[in-house]
């Protein structure tokens, strides 16, 4: 059913459409139309960081060490918790600065060293050769067991010639897909559409293969199709111990966990290719923002199946025949599934040549712009180059592709079963890491140096050497094991394995450990050495502040001669003649002039090109070709600082301006805000005032009109004079009434008013109220009932104002109650931890949509459409003294007539109130 | 001559007041305690003048103003207007609004009696 002929068959239709994919998504490019400026396109680019490890090896671990292949995906998880600061940064520099590649933008930021990122290079070729390996080996041996069906095999190290070795026709297969579609342009630093779509494209189709075997294991646990069963554990010891670590992951060695998820975290933003699709082939730095959250999404939905998947290898293969990295695999063709082992063998071929791709493509443009380049232009000084360098450029790029990927079989060819290829990953991993301190040091420190940088590459990177990769040389069987254990001339303190007697801990701990550790000692040691110097100081300030700073200083160090035709021709060879006059004619619009030959031949020109040549060759090698056609005249230190310090001053001036602006305006808000409250005072006091003088003016009408005409009319009669002056009094008694009242009120709105705070009994306030009010109530016929409860109602409080407040309320019963007929009703009462006195009468009472208006300033209930004689204040003036003695006063409607006004105050007292 | 005169405001001195000063005047006075009462009272007792509050309850000054010079059955009907609002603006609209003569309160009981007695002679 399944045969050689059909593997391969499949292989091509699915690298086919690798091919359609990328083809066509260059043409959508080219049209304008991208298909990956998308943020999903880009959070599943960034999914390249899952290669065949992750997709055959993560079940290997888990079989061994259970939860211990969690790290590997939870560092990625937590450093995307940094990337809105830490990713962002690297994104604006690396976009205005054209930088291609991790080591491009580790020696640009320490002043463009060809040196430190030469060394980058070196570091990451070797580091990353045998992971490349890895993958090579992962699609070799899981052909070869898929050629097997359906037999159960695995594969031996292969013997076969070279043009029967698939490994072999892989390797050539990638790079011509990757030299198709890496190196198109020679801008490295332009985005490759149609690769980036074709690894987006892979992420989903490893995705889906692994989950759909994940789904078949479940499945069958569960007793659906044809996956395996769950067997009993209890009458099988050898399977039960065999589980063991799924059931028990404990975290065995927490400082192997925080290493490694250190690591992981750490590789996602150092390897190579996670820099390429993360940092170069970015479209818009908004998609970082779904990245954050998907990225860890897909890691998840990778991981979930792992621990089902281990569990149905370990049962299914418990004679430990089958090696747990191919459980993935070989389960389905165990259980007679074909078409899933089809599925899963695409999948695992689409992890690797995702990886393979992108880490080709950015190891050739370092390769070429920091190793190859650099010697060609120290010739090129001697001996003037050809014309026309960008078909050689591009050339060199794609035999660096070739040159990789051949060393990347052969690593394959000769390691093959030994452990320097199976554990390779976290090694690699480790190698990558060196890189860490000086990217991320450089990003937020602004002390360290070039040869501080170096110091620490270098550093880490021997320790790695010695503690990684000579012990896994070891145990391949290529030195005696017998170093690992005892270090060079037996000297123990040195055992690569156990560095400074640090024993106990797992290998890539320790390595890490210390490779970090001699890795950062030198880069902080090297750095103190010497303070910055002018250019390193230029580069620290567009690296650190590239969040803060809208325009690079790069063109403000820049001085000396330089002619705008020869920058022209320089771009004309390296870009070649269409690409260089259209990027000039460009920016000379840009500068606003005609013809590209009027562009001023000035800082910012110079620096225009030379980061037009970034894009292609790198930012150090661009600097050395500009300079080879400028004369730059060397700045001092103090004239850089005085330059940057001008520019900062002026940053900082409008920055200062800028806070100024805002806060006036939070100020004239404020005041605007204020101002609205004081008209608002204004016109609520206008409104007093006038309601004040109309009240004052009406009594003073009656007294003038009375006063003149008891004066002009001295015939006057002696009861009509009586009734006149009885009216004069009453009216006077009124006006001063009115005027002590607002006093009283402007006291107590004020909050200026005395209190007196002591233990008052309510009735005595009642039975001193009724004293005051007695002639009135007599006066009107009022018949009154008192219904107080026997306990004392002690209240805390002013006893004036109390009484003031009774005497104001009883007043007010009386004036409503009918004359004669009146009945006049108080009654006092606990409510729960309170006091309520009622006062009720058998008057009109009061309108439905009046009980609350009636507590408000001069407003007066008319008697039988008359108005009563009073001020409007009492109620509101009752209200003021009851709400300050933290109580409530309230108007209600009695049925069948009469209203009644009640308060309530808090009791005073440390016994519990007994009911009546 | 004797005249009717309609005294309407919502105070019971001022109205006794100026009932007082207008009967000594020989006219025949009528009285009402608020706006409603006071419309309908200038209704049906046809007053030659009227001596109108503003500030009271159910209809203000204003609101019977503009009723009764709506109201061509009261046509040559002279309003003079008493108001304790003392304002400048106030006494406008109430001009404005076809009073023919304005007093704030408190006023002269001199003024009061000039103020009818020429309304009144106007109306003839």
């Amino acid at each position: 059913m399944i045969s050689g002929s059909l593997i391969v068959g499949v292989s091509f239709v699915y690298l086919g459409l690798l091919f359609g994919i990328a083809y066509w998504a260059d043409g959508r490019a080219q049209q304008g139309r991208s298909v990956i400026a998308h943020p999903t396109v880009y959070a599943l680019s960034l999914a390249v960081y899952c290669t065949a490890w992750t997709f055959y090896g993560s079940v290997g671990r888990a079989a061994e060490d259970g939860l211990g292949f969690l790290p590997i995906y939870l560092g990625p998880t937590l450093i995307a918790l940094l990337w809105s600061s830490l990713l962002l940064k690297m994104v604006r520099i690396s976009k205005s600065e054209r930088i291609t590649s991790i080591a491009d933008f580790i020696g640009s930021r320490y002043g463009k060293s060809h040196v430190l990122s030469g060394v980058v290079t070196v570091i990451a070729v070797i580091g990353v050769l045998p992971y490349i390996a890895l993958q090579l080996k992962a699609i070799a041996w899981s052909f070869s067991i898929l050629n097997a069906y359906p037999d159960l095999r695995m594969p031996d190290q292969q013997s076969v010639p070279l043009w029967h070795d698939t490994a072999f026709v892989v390797a050539l297969l990638l790079a011509a897909f990757t030299i198709l579609f890496g190196t198109r342009h020679l801008d490295a630093s332009e985005r490759h559409e149609g690769m980036v779509a074709a690894i987006a494209f892979d992420s989903i189709v490893k995705l889906v293969a692994f989950m759909a075997v994940g789904l078949f294991v479940i499945l069958g646990f569960l007793g659906i199709g044809g996956g395996p069963p769950l067997p009993s554990l209890a009458d099988n010891p050898h399977l039960a111990s065999l589980l063991k670590p799924l059931f028990e992951p404990g975290i065995a060695s927490l400082q192997r966990w925080i290493a490694i998820s250190v690591l992981a975290g750490l590789a996602m933003m150092v390897l190579p290719r996670q820099f390429q699709v993360a940092v170069v082939e970015i479209s818009d730095e908004r998609h970082l923002r779904r990245a954050i959250w998907l990225f860890p999404l897909y890691l998840l939905l990778i991981n979930l199946c792992v621990i089902p998947i281990a569990m149905a290898g370990l049962i299914t293969f418990q004679d430990g025949q089958v090696d747990a990295d191919t459980f993935v695999l070989t389960l389905p063709i165990a259980f007679s599934q074909p078409w899933l082992a089809l599925l899963v063998f695409i999948g695992g071929l689409s992890a690797a040549t995702g990886m393979v791709i992108v880490e080709t493509i950015a190891l050739s443009t370092m390769v070429s712009n920091d190793l190859i380049l650099p010697a060609l232009t120290r010739r090129w000084r001697r001996r003037p180059p050809m014309a026309s360098l960008s078909g050689l450029l591009i050339n060199i790029r794609r035999g660096a592709i070739v040159v990789i990927l051949l060393l990347g079989y052969l690593y394959y060819r000769l390691a093959g079963e030994a452990y320097a290829l199976i554990g390779i990953g976290l090694i690699s991993f480790v190698a990558v890491a060196q890189f860490a301190p000086a990217l991320i040091g450089g990003l937020y420190w602004r002390g360290g140096t070039r040869e501080g940088a170096l110091a620490g590459l270098l550093a880490g990177f021997l320790v790695w050497i010695y503690t990684l990769l000579l012990p896994s040389f070891a145990r391949s069987g290529w030195l005696p094991p017998a170093f690992m254990e005892s270090g060079p001339d037996g000297l123990d303190f040195l055992a690569p394995l156990a560095l400074f007697g640090l024993s106990g801990w797992d290998e890539i701990t320790h390595g890490l450990f210390w490779s970090l550790t001699a890795n950062i000692g030198a880069f902080l040691l090297v750095s103190s050495l010497r303070a910055p110097d002018a250019i390193e100081i230029a580069r620290a300030r567009v690296f650190v502040d590239a969040l803060r700073q809208h325009r690079p200083t790069g063109a403000l160090l820049w001085r000396g001669s330089a002619e705008v035709v020869e920058l022209i021709e320089l771009a004309e060879r390296i870009l070649g003649v269409s690409r260089a006059r259209a990027a000039f004619a460009r920016y000379a619009r840009a500068r606003g002039v005609a013809l590209p030959v009027n562009i001023p031949a000035d800082a910012e020109t110079v620096h225009f090109a030379e980061t037009l040549l970034s894009g292609a060759i790198g930012s150090a090698s661009a600097r050395v070709m500009v300079a080879s056609v400028t004369e730059e005249e060397s700045l001092g230190l103090d004239e850089v600082l005085d330059i940057l310090n001008e520019a900062s001053q002026i940053r900082a001036y409008s920055h200062q301006l800028e806070q100024k602006s805002i806060a006036l305006e939070a100020a004239t808000n404020e005041l605007r805000a204020a101002n609205a409250r004081l008209q608002e005072l204004d016109q609520l006091k206008d409104d007093f005032v006038s309601s004040v003088t109309h009240e004052l003016r009406t009594p003073l009408a009656s007294i003038r009109a009375f006063s003149e005409i008891l004066f002009d009319d001295p015939r006057l009669q002696l009861d009509q004079r009586r009734h006149f002056l009885g009216i004069l009094v009453s009216e006077t008694e009124r006006l001063s009434r009115l005027v002590n009242q607002v006093l009283d009120l402007a006291k107590l709105e004020s909050g200026h008013a005395d209190w007196r705070s002591e233990a008052v009994e309510l009735q005595e306030v009642i039975e001193q109220a009724f004293a005051a009010t007695g002639h009135l109530i007599e006066e009107r016929g009022i018949a009154v009932v008192r219904e107080l409860h026997p306990q004392p109602a002690v209240v805390w409080g002013d006893r004036d104002r109390l009484i003031q407040v009774l005497v104001n309320l009883l007043s007010n019963g009386v004036k409503y109650a009918p004359a004669n007929q009146g009945r006049l009703r108080v009654e006092l009462f606990p409510v729960e931890t309170n006091w309520r006195v009622c006062i009720a009468d058998n008057g009109p009472g009061i309108p439905a949509d009046e009980l609350d208006l009636v507590f408000e300033k001069f407003h007066q209930s008319a008697v039988d459409g008359a108005k009563p004689a009073g001020t409007g204040l009492g109620l509101h003036i009752c209200r003021q003294i009851i709400h300050n003695l933290g109580g409530r006063i309230w108007a209600e409607n009695l049925a069948p007539a009469g209203a009644s006004v009640c308060f309530e105050l808090p009791a005073h007292s440390t016994d519990p109130i007994t009911p009546k | 001559m004797r005249k009717r005169v309609l005294i309407v405001d919502d105070e019971p001195n001022i109205v006794i007041a100026v009932e007082f000063l207008m009967q000594r005047a020989g006219h025949e006075v009528r009285t009402a305690r608020d706006g409603e009462t006071g419309l309908a009272a200038a209704r049906s007792y046809r007053p030659d003048l009227i001596v109108l509050d503003v500030m009271m309850p159910k209809l203000d000054g204003y609101a019977v103003l503009a009723a009764i010079r709506a109201d061509p059955l009261l046509d040559g009907t002279r309003i003079l207007m008493l108001t304790a609002k003392g304002r400048e603006a106030e006494q406008k609209k109430g001009l404005a609004l076809g009073a023919d003569a304005y007093l704030p309160k408190p006023f002269p009981t001199g003024d009061l009696i000039e103020k009818a007695r020429e309304l009144l002679d106007r109306s003839d």
